[in-house]
């Protein structure tokens, strides 16, 4: 599919490359390739890269886009990859506008790729780890048929939203250490003495500081803790659904290296779910300030600004990313540079007089890099935060009033969508809550042996939301195929605990009451 | 090269196929498809292709929009409303886009029809011009509006002669473009299907949604067979007359039924318009059978077999179950033509029946 990027076009590349850098971006060396629309159309199918193990559900994708692009709907404009060096396409039928416009919102991508912190655990190697991921898949076709495998990827498929995302940043389990056969066996009887607390005393103090009734309490409760967590299993509820499954389902090697395979995809995935409106809305405003300043021609302006607007326009029913991100960044940076924070700030009750609030200090003229107190602020912001911690620091009742957002609901008597009101807890709120874990619900494995046999036992932490049950049966099913035993997970519907079960034969659900056994964890 | 993603498409399409054969019986007797034909597309519900999650329920419809707007209006009527991105499909069911070919070639596999051979000439194309171009000469009439415009205002940004506090904007002969045409051939048709339908007071809604689901897959099988294809209408009670197909299907009417009237019309069509030499002709009859007597039933059988039967591909008449009336005609058309084979009968008493009449007409392969 390479094939050598046009000169000029290379040359506009390496001109913005140098804005860029004067502007403080800081990015891993970065390649251009262009790609006609088909191309394009399949690389985006396989989610930006060039190739993928091989599923129908790529080319339903790619089914979407063609017919998209066809029917002049949406046309896929940039896509670009974290990676090192950052892989990124251009539209082979683009103007030279476009194109430019595009290189330059690529470099701010790559510069929130490198920088942000929650993309630092990722792999940056990914494109060879992807292409060594199909390898590996075709194999398995090669070996056990297209059918035996296209299946258990489906299996695994429905599964892959229940991971763990923040594991990669703090260790959940303890690290295992290696037994050292050498080590003295522990000193039976000191251990059990040493298992609790004991005060230090002088031996004729020692019975009335530590009395032999306490010391006595303390040992049965150590004791019933330690049967407690020797039976529990897992000792406590896991997040990551995947990697249990990794570990503990009886998968022959190559499903489980396929499981692995879905499992490192959705966690690389996965920060850039959760980076959405701050990687575009950076991103935005990069190509914004750098195509305005220094690299548009006359000629290109009106191409420029249809674009331009186009990709920050929101359609109905949707939450345009890229223009919540950049309008967003735009008002921290000026909030910045007005000191339009702190107490000082927070207390000031007159609207008129916050609106008016350092206006004299904003910067004048140009500004370039980190050359102004709103660029530092909106540098660290790229670097620290995710699309929730972003929206729950910078929202604020101004910036809600100015973008003229409102909160809707479905109205059951009309049917349709409703305005309810433009408060500005509730609309924060809200938006929280369809950023938290990507609009997932929580699951967790909460016994998987419940019941003393073997079987799984989920639990959905409700937040507000129930779960949809057609859905959760359907997947059970997909949980049971990879288990092998029996699985459940509990829900909260309507205000009501169901177990919802699948055995391999039939579903289930039950009212959960004291009849039904309880699993080894809560949440 | 081919795409690797062609492999992954074809796999999809395979898929897509397969649940489709495997519920055609179903579309076949359910109105769902009908309504959802586009011009080439037919828009399918596909179950169980797409993949399970575990996701929130339909009781979290609420999002954030932006716009004017008061509480109580409309979300999308004032305001654009913004939802959380792809959490409110709301669909449970997969919607798949497929040509009326592919259908028609589903259907053709399932049912095991065979292919029609076409007699007469083949495909008179006749040619038409589709505006799908831009060049700069042209008629004023056909000058491109938006086009025009941008170039104007491009070269006035450029020569510092644009003013943004009075924006004039001033076309010049460079600026202006035009829409242009290609002419493109276009398949001429060859074959025509009229259909008739008795449309006396015993044909209730009930009939009516039988003939229209029965049409309708008829229309597909003979598209896919021919290049092109014509379809005429003509309902009849005691007299005939030709409508259009939105009128076929929703017109009602009260009185008796003397079905020789649809007969002498269609044979007037023919015999006006299509030289059996050179057109594909399919005539097909809907009626609940019950005719006002005797003597016009056999009328009937004399018309189709001494007028319309020589030259034509077939003559299917279906007879639907309606509550009222004999239902006798099928039988007179049995005694009098049943050993001649262009001349094809079916039943259709419930809409599980539409599948095995349409295997009926088509199986001969005429």
């Amino acid at each position: 599919m390479h094939r050598v990027l046009p000169k000029e076009i290379a040359e506009q590349a390496e001109i913005i490359a140098d804005h860029a850098r004067r502007e403080g971006l800081d990015f891993y060396p970065t390649i251009f390739e262009m790609l006609s629309s088909e191309e394009i159309s399949q690389v985006a199918a396989y989610g930006g890269f060039p190739k993928r193990y091989p599923h129908w559900r790529f080319g339903m994708q790619y089914e979407k886009l063609r017919k998209q692009h066809k029917y002049g709907l949406s046309k896929i404009y940039e896509m670009v990859i974290n990676n090192d060096p950052c892989y990124a396409y251009l539209l082979s039928d683009n103007m030279m506008v476009d194109h430019k416009t595009v290189i330059a919102h690529v470099y701010g991508h790559c510069d929130f790729f490198k920088n942000n912190t929650w993309f630092s655990q990722t792999n940056r190697k990914m494109m060879d780890e992807m292409a060594n991921h199909a390898t590996r898949v075709r194999r398995y076709i090669d070996r056990y048929g297209i059918e035996r495998v296209e299946k258990l990827i489906d299996t695994f498929i429905a599964l892959e939203n229940l991971i763990d995302p923040h594991s990669v940043f703090m260790k959940r389990d303890k690290p295992y250490v290696k037994p050292d056969p050498k080590a003295k066996p522990p000193d039976k009887s000191r251990r059990d003495e040493g298992e609790f607390e004991r005060f230090p005393a002088k031996s004729y103090m020692d019975r009335y500081i530590n009395p032999p009734e306490r010391i006595a309490q303390d040992k049965a409760a150590g004791e019933e803790k330690a049967e407690k967590t020797k039976t529990s299993f897992p000792d406590k509820p896991v997040r990551d659904v995947l990697l249990f499954l990794l570990k503990y389902a009886p998968l022959e090697d190559w499903e489980a290296d396929i499981l692995g395979i879905i499992h490192k995809e959705a966690y690389y995935f996965a920060p850039q779910g959760q980076t959405k409106i701050m990687n575009e809305g950076w991103a935005s405003y990069w190509h914004s300030t750098m195509m305005t300043n220094y690299i548009l021609t006359d000629a290109e302006l009106i191409d420029y600004c249809e674009h331009h607007s186009g990709t920050l326009a929101s359609a109905p029913g949707q939450l345009n990313p890229y223009k919540m991100g950049i309008e967003l960044l735009r008002d921290i940076e000026k909030r910045w540079n007005t000191g339009r924070y702190g107490p000082e700030y927070d207390r000031c009750e007159d609207m008129q007089e916050r609106r008016e609030w350092g206006k004299e200090k904003a910067p004048k003229g140009r500004v370039i890099g980190k050359d102004s107190p709103g660029r530092q602020k909106i540098y660290e912001v790229r670097t620290l935060y995710n699309d929730v911690t972003f929206l729950d620091e910078f929202l604020t009742p101004e910036f809600v009033d100015d973008q003229k957002l409102f909160h809707y609901r479905y109205d059951p008597a009309t049917g349709k969508m409703v305005v309810v009101n433009r408060d500005f807890k509730k609309i924060k709120a809200q938006l929280l809550f369809m950023l938290t874990n990507h609009a997932q619900p929580y699951i967790y494995v909460l016994d998987g042996n419940y019941k003393n046999r073997g079987e799984l036992y989920l639990g959905h932490r409700h937040d507000g939301a129930d779960l949809d049950i057609k859905y959760a049966v359907e997947t059970l099913k997909c949980l049971q195929a990879a288990w092998r035993r029996p699985v459940h997970i509990h829900a909260l519907i309507d205000g009501e605990g169901i177990l919802f079960s699948y055995d391999g034969e039939k579903s289930t659900q039950q009212r959960v009451d004291d009849t039904v056994p309880t699993p080894a964890n809560a949440i | 090269m081919p795409l690797q993603i062609e492999e992954d498409h074809q796999r999809f399409r395979n898929i897509v196929r397969g649940k489709i054969r495997k519920d055609l019986r179903k579309f076949l007797s359910r109105g769902e498809l009908l309504g959802r034909e586009g011009k080439k597309y037919v828009s399918i519900p596909v179950h169980g292709i797409e993949t399970p999650h575990f996701r929130y329920g339909d009781n979290n419809d609420a999002g954030v929009g932006s716009g004017e707007g008061k509480p109580g209006d409309k979300v999308g009527d004032d305001g654009e409303g913004m939802g959380p991105g792809g959490t409110q499909e709301g669909q449970h069911i997969l919607e798949v886009d497929i040509t009326l070919e592919e259908l028609a070639d589903i259907l053709g596999e399932e049912l095991e029809l065979p292919r029609i051979e076409p007699k007469g000439k083949h495909n008179i194309s006749s040619v038409k011009d589709r505006y799908s171009g831009i060049r700069p000469t042209g008629p004023e009439s056909l000058r491109h509006f938006k086009r025009t415009f941008r170039r104007a205002l491009r070269r006035q940004i450029m020569a510092g002669t644009y003013n943004p506090d009075s924006p004039r904007i001033i076309f010049e002969r460079g600026d202006k473009v035009y829409r242009s045409w290609k002419t493109i051939k276009a398949p001429q048709s060859n074959a025509v299907i009229i259909y008739m339908m008795d449309v006396s007071g015993s044909m209730g809604d009930e009939q009516k949604e039988l003939v229209r689901l029965e049409a309708f897959w008829i229309d597909a099988w003979l598209r896919r067979n021919y290049e092109g294809i014509e379809s005429r209408f003509i309902v009849h009670d005691v007299r005939a007359g030709e409508v259009d197909r939105e009128t076929f299907f929703h017109i009602r009417e009260d009185g008796g039924t003397r079905i020789s009237s649809a007969y002498r019309l269609a044979h007037e069509l023919i015999d006006q318009n299509y030289n059996p030499e050179e057109w594909n002709i399919y005539l097909f009859h809907f009626s609940d059978g019950d005719n006002s007597s005797e003597s016009d039933s056999r009328e009937c059988c004399r018309l189709i077999k001494e007028q319309l039967v020589p030259g034509i591909n077939m003559f299917g008449y279906c007879q639907v179950a309606s509550a009222y009336g004999s239902g006798n005609f099928i039988n007179s058309v049995h005694e009098h033509l049943g050993d001649d084979e262009a001349v094809i009968t079916s039943r259709v008493n419930t809409k599980d029946d539409i599948y095995e009449s349409i295997k009926t007409f088509f199986s001969p392969g005429r």
